[in-house]
């Protein structure tokens, strides 16, 4: 343990520095903001050396950069949301993908002229042949299914603590992809083609050539969330989710309705998860069952671990890790698998708090860390 | 012989002052865990505005009596009425949101949050924000005085025109109250400090300040002196009857005699679950099922 001290402060010193930009002032923070904002802008035409090293698309087989660029600026979406309920509620998630397939099959069952849902609304309702919800309208729609999605899977399964809460929740994301897989209002296996993409005065602006668009589209969506997201934080709501994952039982006590406030971080977290989803789904133009394997729920999980839970600045930096570097390093890829395992032992054993971690959930990790050592010393 | 010099304890009952209203009824409650019978039907009512001690030996039923006042145990029969209100049964945030307020034996603070945030997830109790007003922030207030708006001029120009969201005077008035209560604990100067990083008295205090953040009527301490040296509970018994004269009632749990003793207006014993005696203190100091009680029966050994 002792080589891995330097390694640690060194670590320690750069996580300090979102915190300490936290105490700067005004006119350091806003200009600061905006740079980094049109720096992340700017990234799809990155090409100035030394920094055009980051591109994925250098070698002849790499992968599309602004393709890249969409990925992880959608799953820092999803780790906003699954921060949110696993950083500030406490409460593992392990069906987080089953709110993201909600989310995409909600704009492709009620947005594409294609899919069975909307032919029968058409025939039922005498509506022209090839009618379809605009994107605009499925956007709500979308939320509000996921909130639905989360209240249903949320009201029964609360009652539950820790573990228990992750294998239901790991059977909601099953089930929500088997129902998909097996109803045929659905599509089944096939899934659905012709998702609607967004609205623009250009109609061909959201193509399948111009990708960096569509990342533009969802940094956009991205930093409406993180702002929405930091005023929950810092409110009452955000209070009352510290206080349940600090004591539930004292938090009632102290006038907490604990149900209420977890199922409320149930439902935001689902509703920014089908956020994701439906850019997912809209991008692809096209989704189908296997899209949404029970693995990416952990993807999704590791995220936030390791970027550090209950700090969305660790929550992104865990799911520009996980989304950027496979992708920037795929001549290795037989070795992903590999790598990937041995990060995640890595981090778990060296830094279990996560990469940027909370400075609150940093010192409850490293408090248990003394007692475990405590009680071994005692034993 | 104290058989001859003491009234009997139903006796007693009718003795103290009887001028104010109730404010709180334990009628007949049992509790009861399996076969465990944690409290026997036990039977009083606390005044508004007095000091109630509630006392007896380890494992007498105070706590027990505590959890099914706030919510935490429901009672297997009888009925407990707050303020006119049954409250047997009901959630803990719903009684909190009554007017009852309680601090742990075994401290229970939020220990990740300083102090400061620790009183004001108990001022959120009486606040109103909801998530979505948390989020949107449409719920605006105008004509507010001075000291709700905020201190930055252009916001405060602003703020004349598009008026203050809730969220905001909330966590402002919040953030005032918490700072006073952190001052009348005698607290205050570490206020931004982690509460588990607070020395132990300091943490006592803390639950205390928490506690009167809901604005309660009625005051639940559980043994708040353990662990306290005698200037300790000296500045204790100061601060539990300034938080009588704040208007509250304050129902108190302790092993402390000289403290039970020197602060409260009435004491109520309880025994293996059942009430033994109900009275002034110095006449239930007196009573000899109490003496017995906490002394052990001469003739029963």
């Amino acid at each position: 343990m002792t080589d891995t001290t330097p390694q640690k402060s060194v670590l320690k010193r750069v996580a300090a520095v979102p915190s300490l930009l936290g105490g700067a002032p005004q006119w350091v923070k806003v200009p600061l903001i905006l740079l980094v904002l049109s720096f992340c802008v700017y990234l799809p035409f990155l090409n100035i050396l030394p920094f055009a090293y980051i591109r994925t698309d250098l070698r002849p087989n790499g992968s599309d950069w602004s393709t890249v660029l969409f990925t992880i600026a959608l799953y820092m979406i999803v780790a906003v949301g699954l921060n949110v309920v696993i950083g500030w509620a406490g409460l593992l998630d392990l069906g987080y993908v089953g709110f993201y397939a909600v989310g995409a099959y909600s704009i492709a069952l009620f947005g594409s002229p294609a899919s069975p849902v909307t032919k029968a609304i058409a025939a039922q309702f005498g509506l022209p042949e090839g009618w379809s919800m605009a994107f605009a309208a499925c956007i709500p729609l979308a939320i509000c299914i996921a909130l639905i999605a989360g209240v249903i899977l949320g009201a029964p399964t609360l009652r539950l603590r820790g573990d228990y809460l992750a294998i239901v929740t790991m059977g909601f994301g099953e089930i929500i992809r088997i129902v998909m897989r097996n109803s045929t209002w659905t599509g089944g296996p096939a899934g659905i083609i012709a998702v609607p993409e967004p609205p623009a005065a250009d109609e061909d602006f959201f193509n399948t050539i111009d990708v960096h668009r569509w990342y533009w589209l969802a940094l956009a969506v991205l930093v409406i969330l993180i702002w929405l997201m930091r005023r929950l934080e810092h409110s009452r709501v955000g209070r009352a989710w510290l206080a349940i994952r600090e004591d539930e039982d004292a938090a009632a006590v102290m006038g907490v309705n604990a149900f209420k406030y977890k199922l409320w971080a149930f439902a935001i977290g689902a509703s920014l998860g089908a956020i994701a989803g439906l850019l997912f789904a809209s991008k692809q133009a096209y989704v189908e069952p296997n899209g949404f394997q029970l693995n990416l729920s952990f993807l999704f999980v590791a995220m936030v671990v390791i970027g550090g839970s209950g700090n969305i600045w660790g929550a992104l930096f865990g799911a520009f890790l996980i989304t950027y570097l496979p992708e920037r390093f795929r001549e290795f890829e037989s070795w992903r698998p590999l790598a990937f395992g041995v990060a995640l032992v890595a981090i778990m054993v060296l830094r279990p708090q996560g990469l940027f971690p909370n400075r609150r959930r940093a010192r409850e990790l490293e408090d248990r860390k003394h007692e475990a050592e405590e009680a071994a010393a005692d034993a | 012989m104290p058989e001859q010099t003491i009234p009997e304890s139903t006796s007693v009952q009718d003795a103290p002052i009887s001028d104010s209203e109730v404010l709180l009824t334990v009628d007949h409650v049992t509790l009861r865990f399996g076969g465990v019978v944690a409290l026997n039907d036990v039977d009083f009512e606390i005044r508004t505005g007095e000091i109630l001690g509630l006392i007896g030996p380890n494992g007498a039923g105070k706590t027990t009596c505590f959890n099914a006042m706030t919510g935490v145990y429901k009672p297997t029969s009888g009925s407990i009425t707050f303020d006119g209100t049954q409250i047997a049964g009901s959630k803990p945030h719903q009684i909190t949101a009554l007017g009852i307020a309680r601090t742990f034996q075994n401290i229970r603070l939020f220990p990740e949050m300083s102090a400061l945030e620790n009183v004001m997830v108990g001022c959120d109790a009486r606040n109103k924000t909801s998530v979505l007003g948390a989020l949107f922030r449409m719920y605006r207030i105008w004509g507010l005085p001075e000291e709700d708006l905020p201190r930055n001029p252009v916001r405060r120009a602003l703020a004349k025109v598009i008026g203050v969201s809730r969220h905001e005077v909330e966590e402002r008035r919040s953030r005032r109250k918490s700072w006073e209560l952190l001052r009348f604990v005698g607290i205050a100067d570490r206020a931004d400090e982690l509460s588990r990083n607070l020395p132990y008295g300091y943490q006592r205090r803390l639950e205390i300040a928490r506690a009167l953040a809901t604005d309660p009527k009625l005051l639940c301490l559980d043994e708040p002196a353990a662990g306290f040296n005698p200037a300790e509970k000296e500045d204790l018994m100061g601060l539990i009857r300034r938080i009588r004269d704040r208007g509250l009632t304050v129902l108190l749990i302790e092993h402390d005699m000289r403290l039970v003793m020197g602060v409260t207006d009435r004491i109520v014993v309880l025994e293996f679950g059942s009430k033994i005696a109900e009275g002034a203190p110095a006449v239930v100091a007196r009573d000899p099922k109490v003496i017995a009680a906490y002394l052990g029966e001469p003739d029963a050994a």
